[in-house]
């Protein structure tokens, strides 16, 4: 692998031990993956942020990282965190598990993420202008990278945990992957006969086609996504195909950026019919907690919960989750206190599906998200009701 | 003790650098090291592990690959904190997650290597990307 004499300065540690472990780890996923150099990013993302998959050790090992002096040197979003870093006691959280949560968001402030005042989301697209076209960044949430490649054509690996860091504090990462353009060509075309219309028939048809397809690249050549939540319904197919698979970008004939320069590979994936990844997601029965936000909601499906419950009143309580600039912007709007007068609560920072919930009581959620569905059941512990947000809704609804 | 002689000198790819020296144990499946190994132990607890029970500290670990969850690299740095991680790692092919756990847990670490002529019990010496292997002469008959 080529490097710069910067570059090989900083690997013989001449620029401190903090800089020179980031760069041995970006030129060791290098090296595994056979990159020829390093390129710089615009941006990054980091996972790990939660304390419930971090550890006392992932802590302590933070700890070190930032007292050697760690510093990033682009902007750098951070993952969601396990709690609404504000209103924890609300939510129920032990306060001995809350305060480690907050020391890693603390520690990643040090570092300079978020520019000293991180908003944990895993839709960080939301934030700040999103990156352009062709523009390469080191984004590690699964929805994330698959958001970023696939509607905005940036380009981004899927960053495991301390490689997005070492990506931020070094600025760089080795060009391979999803950062070629050969490596972007689809690989099965998706044929869908019973056209998806809401954001959960989108989720299920993504967890379907995840199933089936692995780490492939679709093309879809004949799906339509129309408004309303038309972005919505994107970031529900490609959030669900990158949870049951390891889809982390896909074209949409018509609708993605880059789809026009393929045309359809031989290998072809039907779809028939929603129902079967309905059947995969959903276990029915009553639910403790409706969530809508999985991946962090956008301010337009933020308005539209608040149409739907505007003048009812839930038996059960709604949790939206997205990131603090989302909820300032719904707080400003009137739709966080229609959300509330229902019985709803908006909460940042937070994601559900790493959260630890049944220590908070919770042992049936319902979600419009295949990825949410999938992770609550297999990370959280909890039973899962899939559905659309007009069947939850209704269900909960005295 | 019987006499050992060098049987192997390799050089492979370097992934961290360091030098160790240890008895091999070698597993010819891939080792996941979240719910793996015991981060506070270094005992290999996955059930039905060709290693499960043996304990990876201070031992030239050898394995095929990596597997499992990203947060592995975490528990190789535990490992490293309480004084029960390999003395070094040996892969066939390296992926991220030891990758990283090796760089940050400070653990020499080389792939690229011919490691199924490695056995449980060898003493290994890791310098850089330069691996010796010794084995005692009695056993030496059985290599083929």
């Amino acid at each position: 692998m080529r490097l710069t004499a910067e570059e090989r300065s900083w690997l013989g540690g001449e620029a401190g031990p903090a800089l020179q472990r980031a760069m041995e780890i970006v030129v060791a996923l290098g090296r595994i993956y056979g990159a020829e150099r390093l390129i710089p990013v615009e941006s990054v993302q980091i996972s790990g942020v939660s304390y419930r998959n971090l550890g006392e050790a992932g802590l302590r090992f933070l700890r070190r990282w930032v007292e050697e002096g760690a510093r990033v040197r682009v902007p750098t979003f951070l993952n969601p965190t396990a709690m609404d870093l504000a209103a924890w006691r609300e939510q129920g959280f032990d306060p001995h598990f809350a305060a480690r949560q907050a020391e890693i968001v603390d520690l990643f402030a040090q570092m300079g993420v978020g520019a000293g005042e991180p908003m944990p989301t895993c839709a960080p697209y939301y934030l700040a202008r999103p990156p352009r076209a062709g523009s390469h960044v080191a984004w590690a949430e699964s929805s994330a990278v698959s958001y970023a490649n696939s509607l905005l054509g940036a380009r981004t690996n899927r960053e495991g945990g301390p490689g997005a860091i070492a990506a931020a504090l070094t600025g760089r990462v080795a060009e391979y992957g999803l950062h070629l353009e050969a490596n972007r060509r689809p690989t099965v075309t998706v044929a869908v006969q019973e056209p998806p219309r809401t954001v959960a028939d989108f989720s299920a048809l993504g967890a379907l086609v995840g199933r089936e397809i692995g780490r492939g690249i679709p093309y879809f050549v004949d799906l339509r996504v129309e408004e309303p939540l038309r972005e919505a319904k994107l970031k529900a197919l490609g959030a669900a195909m990158a949870a049951t698979g390891a889809v982390a970008l896909y074209h949409v004939a018509g609708v993605t950026p880059e789809a026009a320069q393929f045309t359809p590979p031989a290998a072809r994936l039907t779809v028939g019919s929603l129902r079967e990844g309905y059947a995969m997601l959903d276990e029915g029965g009553d639910v403790d907690l409706l969530w809508v936000g999985c991946p962090h909601a956008s301010l337009e499906e933020i308005e539209r919960v608040a149409a739907r419950v505007a003048g009812r009143r839930l038996r059960r309580p709604l949790w939206i989750t997205c990131s603090r600039a989302v909820r300032r912007v719904a707080v400003e709007a009137g739709w966080a206190e229609r959300i509330e007068a229902a019985g709803g609560r908006l909460y940042a920072d937070a994601c559900l599906a790493i959260a630890p919930l049944r220590d908070l009581g919770i042992r049936a959620v319902g979600t419009t998200s295949a990825k949410g569905a999938f992770y609550l059941r297999n990370l959280a512990g909890v039973a899962v009701r899939f559905g659309t947000l007009d069947d939850l809704l209704d269900s909960v609804v005295s | 003790m019987a006499e050992e002689r060098l049987l192997y000198t390799w050089k492979g790819r370097l992934v961290k650098a360091g030098h160790a020296v240890g008895r091999a144990l070698v597993s010819p499946e891939p080792i996941g090291f979240l719910g793996g190994v015991d981060g506070a132990t270094g005992v290999v607890v996955e059930r039905g592990h060709p290693l499960e029970g043996q304990s990876v500290a201070g031992r030239v670990l050898v394995f095929p690959h990596g597997k499992g969850s990203t947060v592995g690299s975490y528990v190789l740095y535990q490992l490293a904190e309480c004084g029960c991680a390999p003395a070094a790692i040996l892969n066939a092919e390296s992926e991220p997650i030891v990758a990283v756990g090796a760089i940050i847990a400070e653990i020499p670490m080389v792939d690229h290597l011919p490691i199924h002529l490695l056995r449980t019990g060898d003493r290994v010496e890791v310098e850089g990307e330069t691996v010796r292997v010794w084995r005692a002469v009695e056993d030496q008959g059985q290599v083929r």
